[in-house]
């Protein structure tokens, strides 16, 4: 079954540790071994679910995890927050709507990015995405 | 017991010859490898004031809070210490020393005077250890305090230092941006930009994003106003350095960048900001 290898947590709550989880994320995806074109998505993918915990859920906490699958490794990176919640999943998942100034491609983006994207958000509760690159 | 702490207030500044020299050679034996940063003389006078400051301050005050009022001068000379030496490039730890090796100092004194006294001794050894444990962590909160400074302003330094705007020809102006692109950095990014195409009369910018490491879909947002603003102002904008990784990203990510004219090399984007003022360049002769 799945097994952690190796995993890290970071805390973010403002812009400056948003850099700090890419770097960490960077640094996993080159351990990995992903080529430089997978590692550019990963860390894209992190800075947009970083970015929108931040701007709209206070802040939160990124983990960093290496995980094996049988003989599959991968990266899985979930973000966590207790802010107010996603309202309508499924527009928040369309291209084009944002509830903010953006340009409303962050999570749908994100998800185009990795291999597995999973998102649960409750009202007043919080929200947490977790997202999975193969190697 | 408070007899005992008038006793100690009083031992202070009867021997306070005696304490201060202790203490400085003390506090020297820690510093062994910077005597040359701070003259010895200066270091007697700051220390005499301390010792002065201090006793005033715990004759009149309790010894529990160094927040107080009656504290403040104890409190205004340990932080303009702690400035100094963190400026200075003094560690946390041989700057807090100083107030350690005072502690070590008057110990040697309080066991003097008390040593046929031991529950006396131990009282006093306490609440001097209390608050001269206060005043050396106040010591560190400032030293920090003061370094976080030194960095935020090295951080605006940096902001403005990171954001050149080069003339590479007549009406053609580069920008090679370095770094993160934050909301920041785009402001201060763009008021060069657009004051760079009016100083300069220039209609053509290029932007190189060679050295931005991470193009998300916030940075997107950043150059798309970026060359919007310029475009109001008459000015076209070229982004070059979009690197192939870059670019599939952008693509997934789902961001239309096909109203900003790109190139992947500063090279190229000088060839087409030519072509746009209709200049070439030629080969005369042999190379």
């Amino acid at each position: 079954m799945e097994s952690t290898v190796k995993s890290d947590t970071l805390v973010v709550k403002n812009p400056q540790e948003i850099i700090l989880a890419r770097q960490k994320v960077r640094e996993y995806a080159r351990l990995l071994g992903f080529n430089l074109v997978d590692q550019t998505k990963l860390i894209t993918a992190t800075s947009e679910l970083a970015r929108n915990m931040v701007e709209y859920g206070g802040g939160g906490i990124v983990v960093i995890e290496l995980i094996y699958v049988r003989e599959h490794r991968g990266l899985r990176v979930t973000f966590e927050d207790q802010g107010p919640g996603i309202a309508d999943l499924e527009m928040a998942m369309q291209d084009g709507f944002t509830t903010g100034n953006g340009l409303g491609h962050g999570l749908p983006g994100a998800k185009r990015l990795v291999n597995e994207f999973e998102i649960d958000s409750k009202i007043g509760v919080g929200t947490r995405v977790s997202l999975v690159r193969w190697v | 017991m408070e007899m005992a702490k008038a006793n100690t207030i009083r031992l202070m500044s009867e021997k306070m010859d005696e304490l201060l020299q202790h203490w400085i050679e003390l506090h020297l034996t820690n510093l062994s490898l910077r005597k040359d940063m701070i003259g010895n003389e200066n270091l007697y006078r700051q220390s005499k004031d301390f010792i002065e400051a201090f006793v005033q301050a715990a004759d009149g005050a309790d010894l529990e809070d160094i927040n107080r009022v009656e504290w403040t001068s104890v409190r205004k000379i340990l932080a303009e210490i702690s400035t100094n030496r963190s400026r200075q490039g003094y560690s946390p730890s041989e700057t807090a020393s100083y107030v350690f090796t005072l502690k070590e100092a008057l110990f040697r004194l309080l066991q003097k005077e008390y040593g046929l006294q031991p529950d006396i001794l131990i009282q006093e050894t306490l609440t001097i250890s209390k608050i001269l444990d206060k005043l050396g962590l106040y010591t560190f909160e400032t030293y920090s305090k003061a370094r976080e400074e030194v960095i935020y302003r090295q951080q605006q330094e940096m902001l403005e230092l990171s954001t050149p705007v080069i003339r590479l020809w007549d009406g053609i102006l580069a920008l090679p941006l370095i770094g993160t692109l934050d909301s920041g950095r785009t402001q201060v990014v763009m008021e060069n930009l657009l004051r760079g195409i009016l100083s300069t009369n220039s209609d053509v910018a290029i932007l190189d994003i060679s050295g931005v490491p991470t193009v998300d879909t916030l940075v997107a947002q950043h150059i798309i106003k970026t060359v919007s603003a310029a475009r109001l102002m008459g000015a076209e904008c070229i982004i070059s350095g979009i690197r192939p990784e870059i670019a599939q990203t952008i693509v997934q990510l789902g961001v239309d960048l096909s109203m900003v004219k790109t190139r992947a090399t500063l090279a190229g984007a000088l060839k087409l900001a030519l072509d746009m003022r209709k200049l070439t360049i030629v080969q005369i002769g042999k190379a």
